[in-house]
């Protein structure tokens, strides 16, 4: 057997389709199971928080107009890239302590999650959406179409199965967002930005960024073009005062759910998708 | 009335001489003033308070006036943090006792009660709202008091059919409600706020806007006339410190508020690290986009009714007019000769179009908008109308030569003041329709239904009304997008304002 000296990979961040080093230069330290480096993460800036809202911005009308069936096709597209590079992925869970069960279901429901959304799509209109029988001679109806841009910090001990169930009804509502991955165990996410890259998700739709929540949920609350926040941990009390706060600066809508158990069919839920929604009515007279 | 006698001491009527709706000139209208003799305003009132009307622990009371005579119409009770606590206690035992113990059915049917109860007395509601808070009395009687009773009626029949409103989730009362309603639909407000709620089994305490309390002290009687359990509703009086105290009352499990985006920030941040759930329902500067192909006198029709509705106190207000250049001109004269023939004046006469500014606050900061409006460079166009000497009015007024960056454009002016701007593409009139912080409503004029459908879906707001303007009804969701608030009011869709789901 030849001798293969391993090639390590380099773990940057991924804004608006491309994987860029965050622009402060700085990075942490992520560590395996066994204590051994694992990676040299980019310690994320503020800078890099503005950067990333701003490029989610510019890919919002696009995404939000997608028709639903296409952006149903994309979802499961995500799924069939999991699928195919599942043994990259069960490999980096078991670095982090994952058995190789564990590995596996976590890999299968996170694939099966990106389906069960990607079949709401196109049907969270027809269930949730209405016409309205007003007493006067219009025609009035409801239709729902997303908040815009979202901020996500993805829970942080679920760092795939956990990542995939909080974007995946964020972007399959038309959103875009931007995701503060694990920051212990972030090269899960940076794994999931490849295969996001490589499954017709225009760049922007989402992003995923790599840092402290300590040093940035500041400026995630605070940032006046992103439209609601979407956490799952539970947080310190300050941190929770602060990030209401900020929220009211531009009343961003912050969506706080306790889930722990992602295995369970409870945390996938259209109602998850419908919280990134916005109910728009509109009216127009009948007659000749 | 006769035409010959008297010309030099009759008041000013408008006349102009371009116009060719000059009715003024050749008519008077008499005057048609509703009868106020059957309505009874008490000199003082008291809060409402587990079903008993009590005093306030601090013994102070606020004057209110009639803001079209600026006469005194009766005293309000100022509540303190005392009286706040006692009405929260109050709807805390009303929720965890008889109001939880009653079946949905029942719940339903208290409401009901309500909204016939509002029906019967719909006259006397429809004089005193607008004797409290100066819209005409055309308004309050076909607007305000029957959307009220609709508003009852509809959520009154969800009481005991909400295992059907949210597929695969349990609903279940969120407990408390503080709900703090504005001035500007004072009575409807209240049944926007009070209907779902009880529908969705929860209690209320309620406060009313300090210019405007007095339908919502009449219908602390209907409450008690309807029967319904003590605590169960309570409405209390007071100006923003009373607000202040409900939205921290540490035993309230929500708040919902309609007002402006300022108070409105100010209660989220006064939220951050509680687990209250909030609905918010804020300002607004919508845009009323009339395209080339639109039926230009409707349209001007609908700008009227976009922008003088209730004097413009009105959050989805159509308050700037994006208008296509090529017929640009000819829809401003057109607006321009119809916004003569309107009549400002007495709320109770059946005749008038708009009424009182609500307040001398408001009428004050209306001013101070136009002064604003003229130092940046705003042509201003006002009716040559009279207006009462007495109280609180506003000429309807045009703001032309602006642009998006003008004060007046960005900020909601809350009167009769429209801004008009003018565009040559779709896209252009949509990316300044987008462009404020707000998010509440838009109007879409055109004859072509794909450019409504397109330029609809475009708009960031909540409300759309494509060929029609300001439109309400219990069955419709409203509210806003980005800072125009959060959740909706109305419909299947405002009922998860009041429930949690499991």
């Amino acid at each position: 057997m030849s001798e293969h000296l391993e090639v390590l990979k380099t773990y940057k961040i991924y804004v608006g389709g491309n994987f860029p080093r965050t622009e402060s230069g700085r990075y942490y330290k992520v560590f395996d199971s066994e204590g051994d480096l694992l990676a040299n993460a980019c310690l994320c800036s503020r800078k890099d928080v503005r950067d990333a809202v701003k490029t989610a911005r510019g890919a919002f009308n696009g995404w939000a107009s997608r028709n639903a069936y296409n952006r149903g096709q994309i979802l499961y597209r995500i799924a069939e890239m999991l699928e195919g590079r599942r043994a990259e992925f069960e490999k980096q869970l078991s670095r982090i302590g994952f058995t190789k069960a564990e590995a596996e279901s976590d890999v299968n429901t996170s694939i099966d999650r990106l389906i069960y959304y990607a079949g709401w799509t196109d049907k969270y209109q027809q269930v949730f959406g209405s016409v309205n029988p007003v007493a006067s001679a219009h025609f009035n109806f409801s239709i729902l179409e997303p908040t815009g841009v979202t901020g996500i910090f993805a829970p942080e001990n679920s760092p795939l199965l956990g990542l995939v169930s909080v974007i995946a009804p964020v972007i399959a509502g038309g959103n875009v967002c931007v995701v503060l991955a694990s920051q212990a165990y972030p090269t899960l996410s940076i794994l999931f930005a490849e295969v996001l890259n490589s499954s017709d998700v225009p760049g922007g739709v989402v992003n995923i960024l790599t840092g402290k929540k300590e040093e940035l949920a500041e400026h995630f609350s605070s940032h006046m073009d992103v439209n609601a926040l979407l956490y799952t941990d539970a947080l310190n009390t300050d941190m929770k005062k602060m990030i209401d706060e900020n929220a009211s600066l531009n009343v961003k809508r912050i969506v706080k759910k306790n889930i722990e158990d992602w295995y369970s069919d409870k945390s996938q839920d259209p109602y998850l998708l419908l919280d990134f929604q916005e109910t728009k009515t509109t009216w127009h007279p009948v007659g000749f | 009335m006769s035409q010959t006698a008297d010309t030099k001491e009759k008041p000013y009527k408008p006349t102009s001489p371009n116009s060719k709706l000059d009715f003024a000139s050749i008519w008077e209208y008499d005057p048609a003033p509703e009868s106020s003799d059957h309505v009874e305003i008490k000199d003082k009132y008291e809060l409402f308070i587990n079903g008993k009307f009590v005093k306030p622990s601090k013994g102070r009371y606020f004057k209110s006036t009639n803001p079209a005579t600026n006469k005194v119409l009766t005293e309000f009770a100022e509540a303190t943090q005392k009286d706040v606590d006692s009405a929260v206690k109050a709807a805390r035992k009303a929720f965890e006792g008889e109001w939880s113990s009653i079946s949905a059915k029942s719940r339903g049917k208290y409401l009901f009660r309500l909204a016939r109860m509002l029906q019967e007395r719909a006259r006397e509601f429809a004089v005193l709202e607008s004797m409290d808070g100066g819209k005409p009395i055309r308004e309050s009687r076909d607007v305000d008091v029957p959307l009220a009773a609709a508003h009852f009626f509809y959520y009154a029949g969800w009481a005991d059919k909400l295992d059907y409103a949210f597929p695969g989730k349990t609903p279940e009362p969120l407990g408390v409600c503080g709900q703090i309603i504005p001035w500007n639909f004072p009575l409807l407000m209240l049944a926007w706020k009070i209907a779902p709620a009880l529908a969705c089994g929860n209690t209320v305490v309620l406060k009313p806007a300090e210019t405007t309390s007095l339908t919502a002290m009449k219908f602390a009687e209907l409450v008690k006339d309807a029967g319904l359990p003590d605590g169960v509703v309570n409405i209390i009086t007071g100006a923003g410190q009373t607000g202040a105290e409900i939205v921290n009352h540490k035993d309230i499990d929500k708040i919902a508020f309609t007002g402006s985006t300022g108070v409105g920030k100010l209660i989220q941040r006064s939220l951050a690290g509680t687990d209250k759930k909030f609905t918010l329902e804020l300002g607004g500067k919508g845009a009323f986009i009339v395209f080339e192909d639109a039926a230009i006198d409707q349209a001007v029709e609908g700008v009227i009714n976009a922008i003088f509705f209730n004097q413009g106190h009105v959050c989805c207000a159509g308050s700037r007019l994006l208008v296509q250049e090529g017929i640009a001109d000819l829809l401003i004269r057109k607006l321009k000769d119809r916004m003569e023939s309107l009549i400002v004046g007495d709320p109770l006469d059946k005749n008038t179009d708009i009424g009182a500014i609500n307040s001398e606050q408001q009428y004050e900061t209306i001013n101070k908008y136009l002064e604003i409006g003229v130092e940046e460079g705003a042509d201003v166009f006002q009716c040559k109308c009279s207006i009462p000497d007495a109280g609180y009015f506003i000429r309807p007024t045009l703001l032309t030569n602006v642009s998006q960056a003008n004060t007046v454009v960005q900020e909601e002016i809350f009167g009769p003041v429209l801004t008009i701007q003018t565009f040559r593409t779709a896209d252009e009139a949509i990316e300044k329709a987008n462009n404020t912080p707000f998010g509440l409503a838009g109007g879409v004029w055109t004859d072509k239904g794909s450019k409504i459908f397109k330029v609809g879906s475009e708009l960031r707001s909540g409300v759309v009304w494509a060929n029609t303007y300001n439109k309400f009804d219990p069955t419709s969701p409203f509210g806003g997008y980005k800072e125009s608030g959060v959740g909706r009011e109305g419909g299947l869709h405002g009922l998860s304002a009041y429930l949690k789901l499991n």
